[in-house]
């Protein structure tokens, strides 16, 4: 070993990264002792994953190459990747799905930004929703598309952006009634937050699917799609509404004092003075519920809608395709996984955006 | 606008009436509306249920409870054969939820706790793990999750050849067989005396903790005391217990519990998904002490122990029953995804009573109004348990 060597040696060990992998992986003989163990287990995991999802896995060509392999089937990801998109929406016309879910993503991509958040923002969701859903029923542009028909991961962004806009401003109202001086719609709304919250969201998605049908005058038949939307926006209304109390619980009562003083009714206080410093507070909350709203959107499966997950379940049910559950169920977890961990590191950081002082300008905790 | 608080409609004496107009608070015309508004649409959805009901032939009320069920039911703590009412199908259905939910949470509590701890050892490599075990956990579909463990629990192979770890438990594609506790010859009197047991032992501890002379010492004596108690009940009353093995006989496994390949896919991704919402819950609680408590209880001269169970633990525990109590909550209500995995869970049982009495209004009510009456009195004792809380630290101030 050469001095130069030697030295650039002893730089790296006394260095503060070197001390924290020492410290951290071999500080004292029990953190070593762990080191070793979990270092055991992750040999003993990790060498057959690689190999059945890597190693051997089949990446192109039919299902005779893959049953041929021993390894995972990537290939048949590549053959229902449509379908797992769009399920059984006509082949053809698969350009709208195709446009609605990037519309979607688009109008994501703009609300995560604080400089959108303007009044053309809302505009911008009730556009893009009823645009989307035109599209996708066709109503303007035939041929027209039965709900029936629609599915895969444009069913889920869909519903989940439909569920959550109609929850929201709901979720507003039921959080203001509840932290009301009027007994009358506080009770109404503490009733029906409670009454939500304590039920399971499969027994929500049987009201829609056994009770509204029998509901609706002289049996009218409303869309299996509608009835679950209106069920599950109602639900998650009360869950919004409790994150949006918690904000208007920790707007000082000087405020509500100081809009009154100056003549301000009870709406325009809530509109210009409390719900603007309350957003702030609640975003973080919103967006993690919203993260948890996107799993739960998978629970349409249980009453036979062709979401993501449900799509990707019945991909492996084809003839030509039999019984790849887990390459299905890894891409679709994958899928989920990248939306809502992305979603989750946003939050993240958009809590420390708006704690900054000069962000949060009428942020109490400023 | 709020000046008129003082001059609220009503009489102006002191007085019942008074009292609900100013409980009744402003606008109290447009406020009747509404809520008239809200009476009279759920009035008219319930009529129009009627009239639908009426038209298909179905007398609503809960006389069908009575009825014979002519259906199966895969497995459930209590005997049930087709035939049998409603109502007993739904309680077996009932104890199927409440079975995989105690059960989930108690393992969910253990793994989560021990993740958690995990987290925070301050060993990098077992920290990221556990980091990345929550963050895959936590960000997919509970559903998802169950899909796969069905999916791996169907795929075993026979019992003949069985995965098998340490010759007691065994993994085949008719479900998990693990090694327990039998128990025969239990009569009444074995079951009096346990509960006696029970009782005697909750009131000592309660009450010496209410007097605060609850230390380490006396609550193992105690337990000592009950344990002994206990192995004397057996063969007093003429019970025995057995640790009974499973074991390969024939074509198929015998002794031991036996767990159904749906049954063991819940309780796995119950108890994985609700492990990492815990490990969360006791990192943040652990986390929210002040680095200032640890230097001061360091500096009394507490060592590693005493300051984690003395100092941290009482503090972090405010953060962390609550949240852990609703994730128990959420655990429970999450169980009803059985449903979609074929294992007989509340839900279950009530979509097929549903679907074969037709009386799917009655059904649902019934449901919804179990697990109201489940959270709402978990929740209810939580509160208690949280005034408690929160008085002994203010008063401590």
């Amino acid at each position: 070993m050469s001095i130069s060597e030697a030295l650039a040696a002893r730089q790296w060990r006394s260095s503060p990264t070197f001390q924290t992998f020492r410290v951290g992986l071999f500080g004292t003989p029990f953190n070593s002792a762990i080191t070793i163990a979990t270092l055991a287990l992750l040999g003993w995991a990790v060498p057959p994953l690689l190999r059945w999802g890597i190693l051997d896995a089949t990446w192109t060509g039919t299902s005779r190459d893959c049953a041929a392999a021993s390894g995972a089937c990537w290939a048949f990801v590549g053959a229902k990747f449509r379908f797992i998109l769009f399920a059984f929406y006509p082949p053809v016309l698969q350009w709208r799905p195709l446009l609605v879910m990037l519309l979607l993503l688009a109008l994501l991509f703009f609300s995560a930004q604080p400089r959108f958040w303007r009044k053309r923002l809302l505009v911008a969701w009730f556009a893009v929703i009823g645009l989307s859903w035109t599209l996708m029923s066709g109503t303007l542009l035939p041929p027209t598309v039965p709900s029936s028909q629609w599915g895969g991961l444009v069913v889920t962004l869909l519903v989940w952006s439909i569920c959550f806009g109609l929850a929201t401003p709901l979720a507003i109202l039921l959080a203001l009634a509840r932290r009301s001086g009027m007994g009358g719609l506080r009770t109404l709304a503490v009733v029906f937050i409670e009454l939500m919250r304590g039920t399971p969201m499969v027994a929500i998605l049987y009201v829609a699917v056994l009770i509204l049908p029998m509901a609706v005058p002289n049996g009218q038949l409303i869309d299996k799609s509608v009835r679950a939307i209106i069920m599950i926006a109602l639900f998650w209304s009360a869950y919004l509404a409790e994150v949006v109390r918690g904000g208007l619980q920790v707007i000082p009562t000087g405020q509500y004092e100081a809009a009154t003083a100056l003549g301000l009714g009870y709406w325009r206080t809530m509109r210009l003075v409390v719900l603007p410093q309350a957003f702030r507070l609640v975003i973080p909350g919103v967006v993690n519920l919203a993260i948890g709203f996107l799993l739960a959107t998978s629970l349409l499966a249980v009453i036979g809608i062709f979401d993501l997950l449900n799509a990707a379940r019945s991909s492996a049910t084809d003839p030509q395709w039999l019984g790849y559950y887990d390459e299905a169920y890894l891409f679709v977890g994958f899928v989920y996984f990248a939306l809502c961990f992305g979603g989750s590191r946003y939050s993240l950081w958009l809590e420390t955006y708006l704690r900054r002082p000069d962000r949060g300008r009428s942020a109490p905790h400023g | 606008m709020s000046l008129r608080v003082e001059t609220v409609p009503g009489p102006g004496g002191p007085g019942i009436a008074r009292r609900i107009s100013l409980w009744w608070g402003r606008w109290p015309l447009t406020q009747l509306a509404i809520v008239a508004a809200v009476i009279a649409l759920i009035w008219l959805l319930g009529h129009n249920t009627a009239v639908t009901m009426a038209r298909v032939g179905i007398t609503p009320g809960f006389g069908f409870l009575e009825r014979p069920a002519n259906f199966e039911i895969g497995e459930a703590p209590i005997a049930f054969r087709a035939g049998d009412t409603y109502a007993w199908a739904i309680l077996a259905g009932l104890l199927n939820t409440l079975r995989v939910a105690v059960l989930g949470c108690v393992l969910a509590t253990v793994l989560g706790v021990f993740l958690g701890v995990a987290g925070l050892s301050g060993n990098l490599l077992l920290a990221g793990l556990v980091r990345w075990y929550v963050e895959v956990v936590r960000n997919t579909p509970l559903l998802l999750q169950l899909f796969f463990w069905i999916a791996i629990a169907k795929s075993f192979p026979s019992p003949r050849q069985a995965l098998s770890a340490f010759d007691s438990v065994f993994l085949t594609n008719r479900g998990v067989f693990v090694p327990g506790l039998v128990f025969h010859g239990v009569s009444a009197s074995t079951l009096w005396l346990l509960g006696g047991l029970a009782v005697a032992f909750l009131a000592f501890v309660v009450s010496s903790w209410r007097r605060g002379r609850l230390d380490g010492r006396t609550f193992g004596l105690a337990a000592g005391a009950t344990l002994a108690g206990v192995l004397l009940a057996f063969p007093l009353t003429g019970a025995g217990v057995t640790f009974d093995r499973p074991a390969l006989a024939g074509f198929n496994i015998r002794g031991g519990y036996n767990l159904t390949p749906e049954f063991a896919a819940l309780l796995t991704g119950l108890v994985v998904k609700f492990s990492a919402t815990i490990a969360e819950i006791v990192r943040a609680g652990i986390q929210s002490v002040d680095r200032g408590q640890w230097e001061a209880a360091k500096a009394l001269g507490l060592h590693g122990g005493q300051i984690m169970r003395l100092v941290v633990l009482p503090q972090a525990l405010r953060v962390i029953t609550p949240l852990t109590t609703s994730a128990y909550l959420d655990l429970t209500k999450d169980s009803s995804l059985a449903v979609a995995i074929g294992y007989p869970d509340l839900v279950s049982v009530i979509n097929t009573t549903a679907n074969t009495t037709g009386q799917s209004l009655e059904a649902l009510t019934l449901l919804i109004a179990i697990y109201l009456a489940i959270n709402l009195s978990v929740s209810m004792a939580m509160n208690l348990y949280n005034r408690r809380v929160a008085l002994r630290g203010a008063a401590r101030k």
